[in-house]
Order: C-alpha cells, then sequence, then structure tokens
C-alpha cells in the first residue's frame, strides 16, 4: 500500500471516527490504568471487557443498540466486581475469571445460535474497524469527554485514594465513593473502546501505557503524562500499521504497546547503569 | 472533656471479641503508648479509634475540639506502595486533601503547609525524590510529614519503627517526641518496644484481647506487666 493510498483511506469518513473514538478512548484508559494498575484491580478491567463481549452479542441478537446497552450492564457488573473484591469471603480473582468465562461463554452461544457465523465471534474478540453511526459517534465523545473531566477534578482523590486508602478514609476522604467512580469510568471506556479493540484485547489499552511510563517516570504527575503520550503515540502508530499490513486493528495497537513496553524496560536497565544519569 | 474517650468499648470480628473492656481517656498534648503481644488487639484498636471500625459494644467518643476525621495517622506499609510512582512532595501534598472538601485542587496555603511540614522532617532536599527509592526511615518521615498536613491534633502511629535500624529507630523517636512537645499534638502509638514506650510516652495502654492495664508510664515500669515486659532492664 503506497503512502497516498493510505492517506485516502484517512481521510474517509467512517476512518476519521473511527479514529477520534479511538485516540480518545487510549487517553481515558491509560489514564484509569494508572490507579487500576496500582490498585492491583487489572484483572477487573479484564472481567469487564468479557462481560461486554457478552453483552454485545446479546445486543446484537435482540436488534438492540449494541454501544447504550453494553455501557448498562458492563456498569452493573463492574460495581458488582467491586462489591466481590472488597469482600475478603470470597476471593476476587476467582470471581472475576468465574464472571468473565461465564460472559464469554454465553456471549459466543448467543451468536453462534443467532448468526451462526464465525466471523462475528472473530470480530468482537479481537476487534475491527467499526463502522460507527452518528448517535454513536456522539454519544462517545461526550462520554470521554466526562471521563477525562472527572479525571481531572478528581486527580488528586484518586491519588489519594490510589496511594492510601486507609489513610485517605481515615482523614475523611469518601473511599467507597471513589473506586466506584473509577469502576465506573473504567467500564464507560471499556464498553466505547471495546469494539474496535476486540473483547479479549481492549484491557491492554488500560495496563499496558500505565507500566510503560512507570518503567521510567518516578512521579504520579510524571506517569499520568507519559502514560497518556505513550498510550495516543501507540494507538495511531498501530492502526496505520494494521491498515498497512492489513491486519487487525486490535492486535497491532496491542503489538506496538508491547514494543513500547519493552524500550521503556530497556530505557529503565539503562538508567541503572548509570547510562542517563 | 478528653479528645478521645473509650467508655467500656469492644471490637469484635465475626461475633469474636477481638478486644474488650476499653476504658481510657486521651487528653490534648499527651503521649500515649499501646503495647501488648501480637494478636492482643492493638491493630483492632487502631481502626476502631479511626473509625474504620465500629465497637461492636460501649463507644468512643470525640471532644475537645477534635473531629474524628481530624486525627492523623500513620499506617504500616502496604504492599502496593513499595512499588508505588510517586514524589515525596506528592505524598506530602496529599496529606491536605480532607481540607479540600469538593474543591478540585490544592491552594498555595495547602503547598506552604506541605513545604512547612517537609522542613519540620528535614525532607526539603528529598522533594523530588521517588518515594518507593527511599529508604525505610525516610519512608516513615515522609508519612509522618503527610499525617502533619492532614492535622495538628491527633496522631495514630501503627508500629512506626518496625524494620528501621536502632540509629533510625531512636532518630524517628525524637521526632515524633518533638512534634509532641513543640506543637502540642497529641500522640497515640501503637508500638512492640516497650522499653522505648515507657522512656518517651505519659501514659501506657497494655492490651491483651482486653484492657490489661491503663495508667502513667511510672505506675506502668511498677505494675507486674511492666515488670514481666521491661524483664531484666529494671530491678
Amino acid at each position: 500500500m503506497s503512502i497516498a493510498e493510505l492517506s485516502y483511506l484517512f481521510s474517509q469518513q467512517f476512518m476519521v471516527r473511527a479514529m477520534i473514538v479511538g485516540l480518545l478512548v487510549s487517553l481515558c484508559a491509560a489514564l484509569l490504568g494508572i490507579s487500576l494498575v496500582l490498585k492491583r484491580y487489572s484483572m477487573i478491567g479484564d472481567g469487564l471487557s468479557h462481560v461486554g463481549f457478552g453483552t454485545l452479542a446479546i445486543a446484537a441478537a435482540l436488534n438492540l443498540a449494541p454501544l447504550p446497552v453494553s455501557m448498562v450492564l458492563v456498569v452493573l457488573a463492574a460495581f458488582l466486581l467491586l462489591r466481590i473484591s472488597g469482600n475478603s469471603k470470597i476471593k476476587g480473582d476467582a470471581a472475576i475469571a468465574l464472571i468473565s468465562t461465564s460472559s464469554l461463554a454465553i456471549g459466543s452461544l448467543v451468536i453462534s445460535l443467532t448468526t451462526r457465523s464465525n466471523a462475528d465471534v472473530c470480530n468482537f474478540m479481537f476487534g475491527s474497524i467499526v463502522v460507527m453511526t452518528d448517535s454513536d459517534l456522539y454519544l462517545s465523545i461526550a462520554l470521554c469527554a466526562v471521563v477525562l473531566m472527572l479525571f481531572v477534578l478528581f486527580y488528586n482523590k484518586i491519588f489519594a485514594v490510589t496511594f492510601d486508602e486507609t489513610f485517605a478514609q481515615a482523614t475523611g476522604t469518601k473511599t467507597k465513593l471513589y473506586n466506584m467512580l473509577l469502576a465506573f469510568l473504567t467500564a464507560v471506556t471499556i464498553v466505547l473502546g471495546m469494539r474496535m479493540m476486540g473483547a479479549l484485547l481492549i484491557s491492554s489499552l488500560i495496563i499496558f501505557p500505565a507500566l510503560t511510563s512507570m518503567r521510567v517516570c518516578k512521579h504520579f504527575k510524571a506517569v499520568t503524562v507519559c502514560a497518556a503520550i505513550v498510550s495516543v503515540l501507540c494507538f495511531t502508530l498501530g492502526i496505520v500499521l494494521s491498515i498497512w499490513f492489513n491486519v487487525l486493528p486490535g492486535p497491532s495497537v496491542v503489538v506496538v504497546n508491547i514494543v513500547a513496553f519493552l524500550l521503556f524496560w530497556g530505557i529503565h536497565l539503562l538508567q541503572g547503569k548509570g547510562f542517563f544519569a | 472533656m478528653a479528645q478521645i474517650v473509650c467508655k467500656n468499648a469492644s471490637f469484635a470480628y465475626e461475633g469474636r471479641d477481638a478486644v474488650s473492656g476499653l476504658n481510657f481517656a486521651v487528653n490534648a498534648s499527651e503521649y500515649h503508648c499501646v503495647v501488648g503481644e501480637n494478636g492482643s488487639g492493638k491493630s483492632t484498636l487502631i481502626k476502631g479509634l479511626l473509625r474504620l471500625k465500629a465497637p461492636a459494644q460501649g463507644e468512643i467518643e470525640y471532644g475537645d475540639g477534635l473531629n474524628a476525621n481530624e486525627i492523623g495517622y500513620l499506617p504500616q506499609q502496604t504492599a502496593a506502595q513499595k512499588d508505588f510512582p510517586a514524589s515525596v512532595y506528592e505524598v506530602v501534598l496529599s496529606g491536605r486533601l480532607s481540607r479540600r472538601g469538593l474543591r478540585p485542587f490544592y491552594t498555595k496555603e495547602d503547598k506552604r503547609t506541605a513545604m512547612e511540614n517537609m522542613e519540620r522532617l528535614d525532607l526539603i532536599s528529598l522533594k523530588k525524590r521517588c518515594y518507593r527509592e527511599l529508604s525505610g526511615g525516610q519512608q516513615q518521615r515522609v508519612l509522618l510529614a503527610r499525617a502533619l498536613c492532614a492535622t495538628r491534633k491527633a496522631l495514630l502511629l501503627d508500629e512506626p519503627v518496625s524494620g528501621l535500624d536502632p540509629l533510625v529507630t531512636q532518630e524517628l523517636y525524637r521526632l515524633i517526641h518533638g512534634i509532641n512537645k513543640e506543637l502540642g499534638v497529641t500522640i497515640v502509638m501503637v508500638s512492640h518496644d516497650v522499653a522505648s514506650a515507657v522512656q518517651y510516652a505519659d501514659f501506657i495502654l497494655h492490651l491483651q484481647s482486653k484492657q490489661a492495664f491503663f495508667g502513667t508510664a511510672e505506675e506502668y515500669k511498677r505494675s507486674p506487666f511492666g515488670k514481666a515486659f521491661l524483664g531484666g532492664e529494671r530491678p
């Protein structure tokens, strides 16, 4: 594929839309990911994306609008998972595995019963550049704006609750509320990005940029800014490469993220040896 | 009235008493140490005093201008903090959060308070360092500065010297002593180190799944508990 063909493709309306939503989702995911990774909540993100797979399948089978239906159900699942992981009697990781495999199984059964097509399963699992309707586009932009705004407004509280929940709670911060806020924002972000990245891969957008920037950055603010930049760059590069080599967008973005992670890890190792003192 | 009053309070896990019969009062600017063996209910009492756990019986009252959310807290380290990317300044400043209410950002006054507390605890030179790369004693000083940002009334310290070497331990005790005497901050400290407890504290609370002893440090030294715990060090 030549540069001219590539730029022609990127001028197409469906591609522009996909890029706008994709970039916004990568930004949101990166910001939320820092807290999730540090709070050991990464698996909740992964669990929610599987729930999203199930809800997308059910929405498609019932001919309902996929985005709003999944949004409601995944947000509910997020609160449920948070409650379970806060309850020491049931082991959180087991509960997440239970819920995600159940959703995967139900989702793929529903798909094969209604459409009998394995291509749909593959698209849901590994993502595709979907053609977005006007309402999907506006909903995605609005929700991403809400996620970004809430993150900025509550940045200091999210830091305190992430660093030391007990201290924050003891000094009068409503930590449960902020944990729920975090779960809510994560659920929204996952549903928005899921169809492009795929249910199995969307959590990489949450986890990779945070871990990558933590290799090198040592201040919370620096980690935040770095994760946001890394995420947006990796997404753009991943999409361009996916078109260039005619492969699925989700896996391509993840591979670019893996490369970035290894690169930062390398820099970290060199730092340790005094190369960038 | 005292800042904290425990009236026949007890705390339980799933119906089983963890610690009971708590009757003591903490007045402003006093220095209290809570001692006792592992599993004697010290950590449970801390949770209760911070209102993270409700008493099964009795009650805890706060007075003398102390609201329950004005107790600064120095927790034991959590696993998550060991690899947390945050600068010393960011951690100290986060202590001001409870004063912010719904306002999202820190004010100049917050930042000044953070700087003052960092100066008091000799942290200015570490301001931009990463918290996880500091030594154990430095980390405790950072957490102490954060707690002072949250309150100037009362501090609750949970085993602040565990894992520190003897020299750093003594330095931290001196700092806490100074905060108590110079700033008039009430101190309630959970400790394994009974010898230092009687050296610095005004009052000792000894727990054995119930309140076994409460009184001044001098009385404690003469009590059977004190003699047993201090062992051969005093006749």
